[in-house]
């Protein structure tokens, strides 16, 4: 304990090269862009399969058959197979959000789905009969309804993506995954302790930001009694998805329908 | 006007929703499509607005076919008020009702303007303008639907059981502002119940479809319950129909007799006085308006609230026969009390004055109604 605590206290171990300023920084900017390419492609595909209802088997399958993949042992092959065609770091950076990505995609493509999927029929049904073009519907029906879930598909993809974005350090990359493999090479606990404690409150603060973020964005009408209504049906239904992840995020009981909140990835 | 022409709508699983459709739905009349589950009239409904396309068979509304407009201009030009209300739950209801005047293109401004307007309209206070539908009622949520499918001031109403997901009590109170509504707008409507008496209560002119999408009877209220086609309209109406077709037959020239009252806070001697030996008394509030009846020889006190027996109904001078039978059956007095538009009491009349104005009055028989050929 005490290690850990002289390792993070130590204003040395936080500034210049390799210091854990940068290390967050490289930490955070592995994870967002991960995300934001998850979020690209994810999302405009969950809106489709939500909006038409074609693929839903597809998106089930595609989710539970990721999800099982071992990111570690994906990394590795990832690295393997385009390293050789990469130079420079690219060689490890590619590969590595490659894997992350892979990662992300599933909470956020059934968080879309359901949100698009759980759209009160009715009020689809309103928004057409009255005279709103199909894009209308989506645009203006759909994606604002299917928000609340959308996001919280979007923050348990972060929280797995900041855990795991460790991994990038196995590879010879940064973040703070280097404080675990460096600590454990060089048998410093604190070190170690000190990295791991690092990424959980990091995960937790940017789940925080998503959360206000998600405040403002999501209309008040989609809170209050409607939405608890919801997370109660979804409990009973996806009882047995309560995640490692769920821990830190509060949001990620909503994406249900497709259980989003899969085991820890096998390399923290 | 809005014309069905032999329109049929058959399902890919070879299901006939509609079979055969021909029937004319009035400008400025409220007609009502009833009929048990499976009888296609929410298709035929919907196939107004094109939200389902006809098999075959031309609708139109006042002679242009709808299969030829652009759907989505079609649809904003007719008012679509559905069950549970289909309101948007990420918007504030004023925002709701702002809906179609948006797709329009209309001003922000003039457009909100409306909504408030339209809100007051349907019996809404403009304070639940910026609340969210989930904070509403059912029955105020189906308020709602109705400003905003008025939104645009269509002449076309399409309502598909627009009252049925709410409670008895607030149905009949939507029914009523709803009559009173159309009164003042005089919308061309298209109302699809599965409760004959709401078809019967809210009906220029009632349609009656059986399974299979065809139709069994068209004909006015009044005509339906007078003279049903046949036994399947028959059974679909029910019993009491007699009773129930005095709902339509007014009654001008009914024997009113004056009726003595006491005010609340009488005292006992007052009301005994009143009563001039009568086993029964009307108690009538400040204004006028009757409250119930006491027997003041059981009177040991002023008369209050608290002592009136509630069980007689009020019939409107005027009425209907019903409402002044019902009156005239349900007073412990058996002395129906009548009141003016005003809610004042005018007179009180008995159960076989009613009976001999239903026998004097006009039969309510219509041999020359035009009676819809099944087509098999």
């Amino acid at each position: 304990m005490n290690a850990l605590w002289t390792w993070l206290f130590d204003p040395a171990n936080w500034g210049g090269a390799g210091g854990i300023w940068q290390r967050i920084g490289e930490h955070l900017i592995y994870s967002g862009v991960t995300v934001l390419i998850a979020s690209l492609v994810a999302i405009p595909l969950g809106l489709w399969i939500g909006h038409t209802g074609k693929g839903r088997l597809l998106v089930v399958n595609l989710v539970n058959g990721i999800r099982a993949l071992p990111t570690l042992g994906l990394l590795f092959i990832a690295v393997l197979l385009l390293g050789p065609r990469l130079s420079g770091d690219l060689a490890f950076l590619l590969p590595a959000i490659f894997v992350l990505v892979v990662l992300a995609i599933p909470p956020i493509l059934a968080g879309t789905y359901s949100g698009v999927d759980e759209v009160d029929p009715s009020a689809r049904d309103a928004a057409t009969g009255m005279g709103m073009t199909p894009g209308q519907v989506l645009r203006d029906v759909e994606i604002p309804c299917a928000l609340p879930l959308i996001f919280s598909g979007i923050r348990s993809a972060t929280l797995q993506v900041i855990a795991t974005a460790t991994i990038a350090a196995w590879v010879s990359l940064g973040g703070l995954g280097r404080f675990l493999n460096d600590g454990q090479a060089s048998q410093d606990y604190g070190q170690m302790a000190g990295g791991a404690l690092l990424v959980a409150v990091l995960a937790v603060l940017v789940d925080l930001v998503l959360a206000g973020l998600q405040r403002l964005l999501v209309s008040p009408g989609l809170s209050a009694p409607r939405q608890t209504r919801r997370r109660r049906r979804g409990e009973a239904d996806a009882a047995p998805s309560a995640g490692a992840a769920g821990a830190a995020g509060s949001g990620s009981a909503d994406a249900r329908s497709v259980s989003v909140d899969a085991a820890e990835p096998s390399s923290t | 006007m809005i014309s069905f022409t032999d329109v049929t709508k058959v399902y890919p699983d070879g299901t006939t929703a509609v079979g055969g459709l021909t029937l004319e739905a009035p400008t400025g009349q409220i007609t009502v499509f009833v009929g048990p589950s499976g009888c296609g009239k929410t298709t035929s409904l919907r196939m107004i607005n094109r939200m389902i396309e006809p098999t075959s068979g031309v609708i139109a509304i006042d002679g242009r076919d709808t299969g030829s407009m652009n759907p989505t201009e079609l649809r904003r030009g007719i008012g679509y008020v559905i069950q549970s209300g289909g309101l948007f739950p990420h918007r504030t209801i004023v925002e709701n009702v702002m809906t179609v005047p948006l797709l329009l293109g209309w001003d922000k401004n003039k457009a909100r303007a409306t909504a408030m307007e339209l809100l007051e309209r349907v019996g809404l206070s403009t304070s639940l303008a910026k609340r969210y539908p989930n904070q509403l009622s059912g029955g105020q949520q189906q308020r709602v639907g109705v400003a905003r499918a008025l939104a645009s001031d269509p002449p076309i109403m399409l309502m598909d059981e627009p009252f049925s997901a709410v409670d008895p009590i607030v149905r009949d109170q939507l029914q009523d502002e709803f009559l009173r509504l159309q009164n003042e707008l005089g919308k061309t409507i298209v109302f699809v119940t599965h409760d004959i008496d709401e078809a019967v209560k809210l009906g220029d002119q009632v349609a009656v479809l059986r399974v299979g999408g065809t139709l069994a009877q068209l004909a006015t209220p009044d005509r339906l319950l007078a003279d049903p086609y046949d036994d399947f309209v028959a059974d679909f109406l029910g019993r009491d129909r007699g009773y129930r077709g005095l709902a339509f037959a007014s009654a001008p020239a009914l024997a009113i007799e004056p009726e003595t009252s006491v005010r609340l806070g009488a005292t006992p001697q007052e009301a005994l006085a009143a009563a001039a030996g009568r086993d029964w008394l009307l108690v009538v509030d400040d204004d006028g308006a009757p409250v119930g009846w006491v027997e003041p020889r059981k009177l040991r006190e002023p008369v209050s609230r608290g002592f009136l027996h509630r069980g007689g109904t009020v019939a409107r001078q005027g009425g209907s026969l019903r409402a002044a039978l019902d009156a005239a059956l349900s007073s412990p007095a058996r002395r129906g009390v009548l009141v003016d538009d005003a809610g004042r009491l005018v007179g009180t009349v008995q159960a076989r004055d009613v009976l001999t104005e239903i026998e004097r009055g006009p039969q309510v028989s219509a041999p020359a109604e035009e009676r819809i050929e099944d087509t098999p």
